[in-house]
C-alpha cells in the first residue's frame, strides 16, 4: 500500500462514517435532541468556537497544573522510597489502595476539603491524584532498573551512595520517567474532566461543564461539539507527549 | 610477587556449593586463563578476586586500593546515557579525579584501544566490538595491577573475537598487568595465556594446569605450531577428566 493511501486511510473512514451518520439522520428523520447529524454538530462547533476554546483551555490548563504537581510530588516521594527500602514497604500498600480506589469515589470528599467555592482546586487535586501513580511507579521501577553489572562496577570502584544515586540510578530511571509522564498526561486530562463532572461549576467552566450545561438544555449538538473538542485535545496531548518521550529517549541514548 | 590470591576458598549458595575448595595465586604480569565447563564457578572465582563477593570459607588476598583491580564483563556494560569518553572516564570520576583530567585520560585510553575519533559517540552508536573496546579502555584507565576478563569475547563473532584478543595482548606489555580471563574456548586460552588453569565441573576445583611457554604477544603462525596443538590436546584431556571427576 502506498504511503498516500496509508496516510489517507483513517480520514477516508471518518468521512465515510460521518456521511453514513448524516444520511441516516436525514432519511430516518431522527430528532436532533436525540442524535444530531454531523452537520448540526459542525454548526455548533463554528458558532460556539470561542466559548468552546475557552472551556478547552480551562480544562487543559487544570490538567497541566495537575500534571506538574503530580510530577513533582511523585518524583520526590519515589526518590525517598528509592533511598529507603523500609519506607517503600511502608508506603506501597497505601499507594496500592489509593490507586485502585476510583477517583469518582473520593471526589466528593476532595470537593468538601477544597472548599465548595473552589471547584478548581478540587479539580486540580483530583486530576493530580490520578496522574500521580504512573509517574510514581515509573520512578520507583526506574530507580531499581539498574544494570546489575554496572552496579558491580560501581561497587568495584568504591562509589559512595550519592555517586551511585546521581551517576547510576537517576540516569537509569529516565526512560521509565518519560513513559510514566506520557501515561500520566492522558490520565490527568481524563481526571480533570471526571473531576469537573463531580465538582460542578464553581469558577471553572471547563469542557465537562459545557457538556453538562448543554445536556440540561437538551442541546445535544453542543454536547457533541464539546466531546469532539475533548477528543481532539486528548489526541493532541497524546501525540505531543509521544514526541516528547521519543525526543527524550533520543537524547538519553544518543540516537 | 603475587598480586592476588585465593587460598582454599569455598563458596556456598543456598542451592549448594558453587566453588571449591579452590586455590589460585596470581603472579605479577602473568596471564591466566580459567577454563572449565559451564556452572563450574569460574565467574564466582572472578567475583571473589574482584572483591564483589566474599567466600564462605578460605581467604582472599587482593591488591589494596581502588582501581588496582579492574573487571571487563561478558557484556560491554556501558552506561547508555554517557559518551564513550565519559564511560571510559567513569572510574576516575568516581575516584574524584577532576573532569578535565579524567576526560583527557579517557581520550588517551580510547586511543590505546584503537577508538580515536569516537570519543563523543554513545554506546548505541557503536558496534559490539567497539563497545567492548570502550569497556577495555575503562578497565585500563586506572592502570590496574590485576585485570579480570569474564568471558569478554563471548558475544562477539570469531573475527572480532580474534582481533580483540590480539589487541589485548598488544596492549599488555605497556603496563604488564596480571590478567585472569575466563573462556570456554580452549584455543583462545592457549593463544592468550601464559598459564591455563582447568577447572572441574561444579563445584569447581582445579583439574590441572598447563603452562604455555613462548613469547607474548604471540608470533604469527602460533596457532599452527605443534606446541599449540599439543597444549590444546592436553587441556581438552584435563577438561574431560574434570567432567568425570
Amino acid at each position: 500500500m502506498s504511503r498516500l493511501a496509508q496516510t489517507l486511510a483513517p480520514f477516508v473512514l471518518i468521512a465515510m462514517l460521518l456521511a453514513a451518520w448524516e444520511t441516516a439522520c436525514r432519511v430516518l428523520a431522527v430528532p436532533t435532541y436525540f442524535l444530531p447529524p454531523p452537520s448540526a454538530v459542525a454548526v455548533s462547533l463554528i458558532s460556539d468556537w470561542r466559548v468552546l476554546l475557552q472551556s478547552a483551555w480551562s480544562t487543559l490548563s487544570m490538567a497541566l497544573i495537575a500534571l506538574v504537581t503530580a510530577s513533582i510530588i511523585a518524583q520526590c516521594l519515589a526518590l525517598a522510597v528509592g533511598l529507603s527500602p523500609v519506607l517503600e514497604r511502608a508506603i506501597r500498600p497505601l499507594a496500592v489502595v489509593l490507586q485502585v480506589t476510583p477517583v469518582v469515589a473520593i471526589a466528593p470528599l476532595v470537593v468538601i476539603w477544597a472548599g465548595l467555592d473552589h471547584a478548581e482546586r478540587a479539580i486540580v487535586a483530583l486530576a493530580a491524584l490520578v496522574a500521580f501513580f504512573p509517574i510514581f511507579s515509573g520512578a520507583v521501577t526506574g530507580l531499581k532498573a539498574v544494570d546489575p553489572d554496572l552496579e558491580r562496577l560501581f561497587d568495584l570502584y568504591g562509589a559512595n551512595r550519592l555517586q551511585r544515586l546521581l551517576r547510576l540510578r537517576l540516569p537509569s530511571a529516565v526512560p521509565y520517567l518519560l513513559e510514566g509522564h506520557k501515561v500520566a498526561a492522558g490520565l490527568a486530562l481524563i481526571g480533570a474532566v471526571v473531576a469537573e463532572f463531580v465538582a460542578g461549576s464553581g469558577g471553572a467552566q471547563g469542557l465537562a461543564w459545557r457538556i453538562l450545561e448543554a445536556s440540561h438544555r437538551m442541546q445535544t449538538a453542543n454536547m457533541f461539539a464539546a466531546v469532539v473538542i475533548l477528543g481532539l485535545m486528548g489526541a493532541m496531548l497524546n501525540s505531543l507527549l509521544q514526541a516528547l518521550e521519543h525526543a527524550g529517549l533520543r537524547w538519553w541514548r544518543g540516537r | 610477587m603475587s598480586v592476588a590470591a585465593l587460598t582454599d576458598v569455598e563458596v556456598d549458595y543456598p542451592r549448594g556449593r558453587a566453588l571449591g575448595p579452590f586455590s589460585l595465586a596470581i603472579e605479577a604480569g602473568e596471564i591466566i586463563a580459567l577454563v572449565g565447563p559451564s556452572g563450574c564457578g569460574k565467574s564466582t572465582a572472578m567475583r571473589l578476586l574482584a572483591g564483589l563477593e566474599s567466600p564462605s570459607r578460605g581467604q582472599v588476598t587482593r591488591a589494596p586500593g581502588r582501581g588496582q583491580t579492574a573487571v571487563v564483563f561478558q557484556a560491554p556494560t556501558l552506561a547508555p546515557w554517557l559518551s564513550a569518553r565519559a564511560n571510559a572516564a567513569l572510574p576516575l570520576e568516581l575516584a574524584g579525579v577532576g573532569q578535565v583530567e579524567a576526560a583527557a585520560r579517557a581520550d588517551q585510553a580510547l586511543e590505546r584501544v584503537g577508538l580515536a575519533g569516537v570519543e563523543a559517540a554513545r554506546p548505541a552508536q557503536l558496534s559490539g566490538g567497539m563497545a567492548m573496546r570502550v569497556s577495555l579502555a575503562r578497565a585500563l584507565i586506572t592502570d590496574p595491577k590485576l585485570l579480570l576478563l569474564d568471558e569478554p569475547f563471548a558475544a562477539l563473532d570469531e573475527i572480532t573475537r580474534r582481533a580483540l584478543a590480539d589487541d589485548v595482548l598488544a596492549l599488555w606489555p605497556d603496563a604488564r598487568p596480571a590478567i585472569v580471563f575466563v573462556t570456554h574456548n580452549v584455543e583462545e586460552a592457549v593463544y592468550m595465556a601464559s598459564r591455563v588453569v582447568v577447572m572441574t565441573r561444579g563445584p569447581g576445583r582445579i583439574a590441572g594446569e598447563v603452562a604455555v611457554n613462548g613469547p607474548l604477544p604471540r608470533p604469527e603462525g602460533f596457532r599452527t605450531t605443534a606446541q599449540f596443538r599439543a597444549h590444546v590436546e592436553a587441556i581438552s584431556g584435563l577438561l574431560a577428566k574434570g567432567m568425570s571427576a
